[in-house]
């Protein structure tokens, strides 16, 4: 997707600006990869018919997003969106390591026995960071973050909904599946809301407005949720940090499978 | 595009809007991307014309078809521009700006036009007010599921 403009054009020519805009804009273009990737291997396999078009749809979605900020890096870099999201080696994924994580136990066409509680704990968690940081990217200096904030945040509105719509029931009728899929999700999320030491320089340069109040943001927010479903939020247990490379295999394995068709000739025209 | 009249070839923001009303969204093919609010911006210089268009959802797949489409349809009317069409966020497309003709297309095809919030909408078939909202996603992201209790059709809503 072509959205050159005069903001991105500055960037490009302000090599410490030029930096943070990718190092914001890695993070959040492999988290929706990743999370989209996971989404779509719920298809044929989610609780009913509806909830397949739902995370269809969803992941979708996710995929679109990723897509869109690829396509700023590669405004910015003049490297490939595709080959940005399909070529790249693991240590230079800043994805969470949270999202990465496959659906559950066994694999998409061999025997799989997902976790739907799991699944949606983790989609919710990322759906309010990715709500966290889209809302101070609309105050960004940079015109096009400003832009994709603003756009983007709308449609996140409805994965958030809907997600909540499922904690809700978890919550209500089998809380204590929601309990594991959370105490599940807990021993990788550490790494989730964190933008480590650039948190400041991304705040002073304008690029993300409020990054170092953000992380706290998120967990209040995450933990009044709970609270109000009457349901323990377990510590966050820090391990390996996505937002420095350091991933499971679980992520080379998914890139493997996204990856497939596009290496076997990535010069083709679709 | 066979019955318009090709005038002189010579191109006007106003010319072009009416060459591309003629484009739809192939998820929606009777409703053109001019009602549903996607068309942003034209310019037209001396040699060029430029489309700047919005999607309704980012991650929409149709883009590349509708901005193809456009290209194409242009192409055929102004031979002598040169032609830009592309897809940015420069404004954000909501479902306020499908124009009136949009609603009432979207209406005839099944599909109830956009209400102000979540459920508020209503069957494009017998009009009832109080339909179930049955899956907040649908066919395509714009798009969302209900069930109509009056008249028991399914049907497509536009998302608010
Ligand atoms: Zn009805």
């Amino acid at each position: 997707m072509n959205t050159t403009s005069l903001a991105i054009d500055r960037v490009k020519r302000t090599p410490a600006l030029r930096h943070l805009v990718i190092e914001l804009l890695w993070q959040v273009a492999d988290d929706d990869l990743m999370i989209g990737f996971r989404d779509q291997e719920w298809l044929g396999l989610a609780p009913h018919i509806e909830e397949d078009v739902a995370f269809g749809s969803i992941g979708q979605e996710e995929l679109g997003h990723a897509v869109h900020y690829y396509g700023l890096i590669e405004a910015l870099t003049g490297d490939r969106a595709d080959d940005l999201a399909l070529l790249r080696e693991t240590s230079a994924r800043r994805n969470a390591v949270l999202l990465e994580q496959p659906n559950g136990a066994g694999d998409y066409l061999h025997d799989p026995h997902f976790n739907w509680a799991f699944t949606i704990v983790r989609h919710y968690l990322h759906d309010v960071w990715e709500m966290t940081v889209l809302t101070a990217m609309t105050g960004s200096v940079v015109e096009e973050l400003a832009q994709a904030g603003t756009k983007i945040l709308g449609e996140k509105r409805y994965h958030r909904a809907h997600q909540e719509l499922w904690l809700r029931l978890l919550a209500a009728h089998n809380p204590q599946q929601l309990q594991d899929g959370l105490a599940l999700a807990s021993q990788w999320g550490a790494d989730l809301a964190d933008f480590g030491p650039m948190a400041i320089d991304l705040q002073q340069s304008g690029v993300l407005p409020d990054a170092p109040l953000l992380p706290k943001q998120f967990a209040d927010e995450v933990t009044d949720a709970f609270k109000e479903m009457s349901i323990d939020l377990p510590i966050f247990q820090p391990g390996l940090n996505g937002r420095q490379g350091q991933h499971t295999a679980a992520l080379g394995g998914a890139l493997t499978t996204l990856s497939e068709v596009y290496r076997l000739d990535p010069g083709a025209r679709w | 595009m066979g019955l318009m009249q090709k005038s002189d070839g010579r191109a006007t923001v106003e010319s072009v809007y009416e060459c591309i009303s003629h484009v739809c969204d192939p998820e929606i093919p009777t409703v053109s991307i001019v009602d549903l609010g996607m068309v942003e911006k034209v310019t037209v210089t001396d040699r060029q014309i430029v489309v700047v268009l919005i999607p309704t959802f980012v991650g929409c797949p149709a883009q590349p078809i509708i901005a193809r489409d456009v290209r194409q349809t242009l192409a055929a009317q102004y031979a002598d521009y040169a032609i830009e069409v592309r897809f940015a966020l420069t404004v954000a497309w909501t479902s306020a700006r499908i124009t009136e003709a949009g609603r009432q297309a979207l209406q005839a095809c099944g599909i109830a036009p956009p209400g102000r919030a979540f459920g508020d909408v209503a069957c494009p078939v017998c009009h009832d007010t109080k339909p179930v909202l049955h899956n907040l996603f649908g066919s395509t992201s714009c798009r969302s599921l209900y069930y109509c209790r009056q008249c028991r059709n399914p049907f497509e809503a536009f998302k608010p």
